[in-house]
């Protein structure tokens, strides 16, 4: 591999040698499949002087998140990764990464959570942590993991940002998964992204701050909260900047909080995340041709969710299909039920068609794509739209209940 | 060279009047001993304790040191985190772990035990009130058997983890146990675990007047007894090798037994019983000292 150069890698290795040319300089890791590759190219990078760092050995998700934020309170750029049952296990030092205000970067491989054991894809790991404090971003390529990651740095260390980031990629359909990658040289990125330099808190013997004690309700906790809510939303604008920088640079554009493909005449849209939405660009090739006036709106940013660029995208247009690959159980699709929550008090909004798909690992092909968009726009134009989310290719004997279920209700 | 009274007053403590510890506080004797002697090239990760509160609320502090306040399972693995960055800058400062007994003994061993193993150069203490005092004094692995606490109603059933040993086995250059009825004992402890790189175990008796019930002004005499009594032995284990660092004369159980509510139930006959075992870990300690290495 060479910087500079062209190389067929997988995604694992994209997000590892992302968190080399980002200078991380704290690296702390646990493994478990399909992460564990990341954990062996940054020992590997470390270890042959290829990449400068401190590797920790933790003994767990629990203090690899433990270690990343205590480097980052004293001044590191950190790096870690994890899956599924891992990232769950670090929740309670997730939420005190945002609290902290630290902006550690992280690689989220999107499994399944068990049981029953499931090593494939699946978001439901992530996505039972949305509300952490954390920006979760969703990629769709081995290239744009590599990007997306040297990218979200310079968003989450921006002053007015300053919060953790996970990049999100499809277990195996990524992690393990050889794509061509273009590799940047490291003074490219050295210009694109300067070092970490904390503007406020950090820990230093010359200055004492006590970080994180006891806060009465009448202090500044509820600011606190606030402040990190606004910074999640300016976040949206600050990562459509450094999106058009990279691209400027690097010549390559993958999306701000969201990424539109032939949108503009379109009547309906499908609006998914990750490699399904890879997927869907053939999908909607394929309708185009036959004469089906449809687009997609791929979403990469779940946190902060981009409600002003879906309200002026999907405004207008007669219906919108949303994929999701996890549930809230009886609830439906989170990205369902927040594309709705967008919309919903546009006058004339479109109606939204949410399917939940491919969970565990279950094959979704742009075929599949293709039968629940028209499954949806069958539904809307003749006002069959009875539920509010559809599980879409559960066993057939499973479906006679679910079809069941749908007549009663 | 072993520190004196006008060594420790000459250094300043990062512990500022105003706290907001109860009167009488063993783990605050002891947190005023150890930043003198640390000194202020210290950050300090405190995981969720007695000491989270003592500190005071937002946006004031007793202590005039950086801390990293921190979950409660964790301490461990943060300050591992803190002390690498710091390596990788190049900066040399002290990094510390304050944290009570459930934080270290019980929900914390696992990040203990790992940074441990691989030899993290941080200083981990652990005040031991032996029980959960922040949460209104639960038992925790460091309580004592018989003692009463709001989980063990009519005394704990089981004997406590042996911590100091549990920490040597991982073969780590430096553990010791102290007292803050023994307050030179501790300094000089912590003076020599400053000066030691990799992996330094403290574990400090801290006397808890609201969660034993015993006076507030007898705190020092609670810690002092616990000694005396041979109930809580000092000594260090220095790259392997034990050596007990104080023989008192032998006092009778009872004395240290009696000043405190929580032994309460304890009959005459259980106190003798808690005699032998006190009597057995002495003889222990005893025979250890003589081997040339222990791990
Ligand atoms: C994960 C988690 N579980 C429980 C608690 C509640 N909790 C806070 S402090 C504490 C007990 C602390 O006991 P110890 O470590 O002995 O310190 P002390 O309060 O006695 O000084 C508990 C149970 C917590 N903060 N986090
Ligand atoms: S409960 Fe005990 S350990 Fe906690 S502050 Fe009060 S005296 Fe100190």
């Amino acid at each position: 591999m060479v910087e500079g150069e062209w190389d067929i890698i997988t995604g694992n290795h994209a997000a590892a040698l992302a968190a080399k040319l980002a200078r991380v300089s704290v690296v702390a890791a646990y493994p478990i499949t399909p992460q564990t590759t990341v954990v062996e190219y940054l020992a590997s990078f470390i270890e042959s002087g290829y990449m400068n760092a401190e590797y920790i050995r933790v003994e767990s998700e629990h203090s690899a998140m433990a270690a990343v934020i205590g480097a980052a309170a004293a001044g590191a750029r950190t790096f870690t990764a994890t899956s599924s049952q891992g990232l769950l296990y670090m929740a309670e030092v997730l939420h005190w990464a945002a609290g902290s205000r630290v902006p550690v970067g992280m690689a989220v491989i999107n499994r399944a959570l068990g049981p029953p054991w499931n090593i494939h894809v699946d978001h439901q790991d992530a996505m039972s942590q949305r509300d952490t404090g954390w920006l979760q971003i969703y990629v769709s390529s081995n290239q744009e993991v590599l990007d997306t990651i040297i990218m979200m740095y310079k968003v989450a260390e921006h002053p007015d940002v300053m919060l953790p980031f996970m990049v999100c990629l499809d277990a195996f359909v990524l992690s393990h998964t050889f794509m061509p990658v273009k590799i940047p040289r490291q003074e490219e990125v050295d210009e694109f992204l300067p070092p970490y330099r904390p503007r406020h808190w950090l820990l230093d013997p010359s200055e004492p701050i006590s970080f994180g004690n006891l806060v009465l309700p009448d202090e500044e906790y509820q600011e606190m909260r606030w402040s990190i809510d606004l910074s999640m939303r300016r976040a949206l604008e600050i990562m459509e900047d450094v999106a058009e920088e990279f691209s400027e640079r690097f010549g390559r554009y993958h999306g701000g909080a969201v990424m539109k493909y032939r949108l503009s005449d379109a009547d309906y849209v499908l609006l998914t995340s990750a490699t399904l939405a890879s997927e869907a660009e053939v999908a909607i090739d394929i309708m185009r041709d036959e004469g089906m006036r449809v687009g997609l709106l791929k979403l990469r940013s779940f946190r902060p969710f981009p409600h002003r660029d879906l309200r002026e995208s999907l405004q207008g247009r007669k219906g919108v299909i949303v994929i999701d690959r996890s549930i809230s159980f009886s609830s439906g699709g989170p990205m369902g039920n927040e594309v709705r929550s967008s919309l919903y008090d546009i006058s004339g909004a479109p109606p939204v068609v949410n399917y939940i798909a491919g969970l565990g690992g279950r094959d979704i092909t742009y075929n599949d794509l293709i039968m629940m968009t028209k499954d949806a726009i069958g539904r809307i134009s003749t006002g069959r739209l009875k539920r509010p989310y559809y599980w879409y290719k559960l066993k057939p004997e499973y479906q006679r209940v679910e079809l069941a279920e749908e007549v009663i209700s | 060279m072993s520190i004196t009274i006008h060594d420790l007053r000459k250094r300043e403590s990062s512990y500022l009047p105003g706290s907001a510890a109860c009167p009488g506080c063993g783990a605050t004797i002891a947190f005023r001993i150890a930043s003198r002697i640390l000194g202020p090239n210290t950050v300090y990760v405190i995981p969720a304790c007695c000491f989270s509160i003592i500190q005071s609320p937002y946006p004031r502090s007793a202590i005039s040191a950086p801390i990293l306040n921190f979950a409660f399972a964790a301490a461990a693995a943060a300050a591992s985190g803190v002390q690498r960055a710091y390596k990788f800058m190049g900066k040399d400062v002290n990094v510390v772990v304050w944290a009570g007994d459930g934080g270290t003994v019980d929900i914390g061993l696992q990040a203990l035990s790992g940074a441990a193993e691989r030899g993290e150069n941080i200083i981990y203490i652990c005040y031991d009130n032996e029980a959960y005092m922040n949460t209104g004094i639960q038992r925790s692995g460091a309580t004592p058997m018989k003692a009463i606490t709001k989980t063990t109603p009519t005394g704990k059933q089981e004997m406590p983890k042996d911590m100091p040993m549990i920490v040597a086995a991982h073969r780590v250059p430096y553990v010791a146990t102290a007292s803050v009825g023994y307050p030179f004992d501790l300094a000089n402890k912590l003076e020599k675990a400053r000066k030691i790189r990799g992996f330094k175990y403290i574990h400090i008796f801290s006397p808890c007047p609201p969660g034993w019930d015993f006076p507030v002004n007898k705190t020092a005499e609670v810690g002092k007894l616990a000694v005396d009594t041979y109930f809580w032995p000092l000594y260090e284990i220095e790259e392997g090798k034990l050596r007990i660092t104080v023989k008192p004369r032998k006092k009778p159980l009872r004395e240290f037994i009696r000043m405190q509510r929580r032994f309460e139930s304890l009959s005459d006959e259980d106190i003798e019983e808690m005699e032998k075992l006190v009597m057995e870990k002495w003889n222990f300690l005893v025979n250890l000292e003589k081997l040339e290495r222990i791990f």
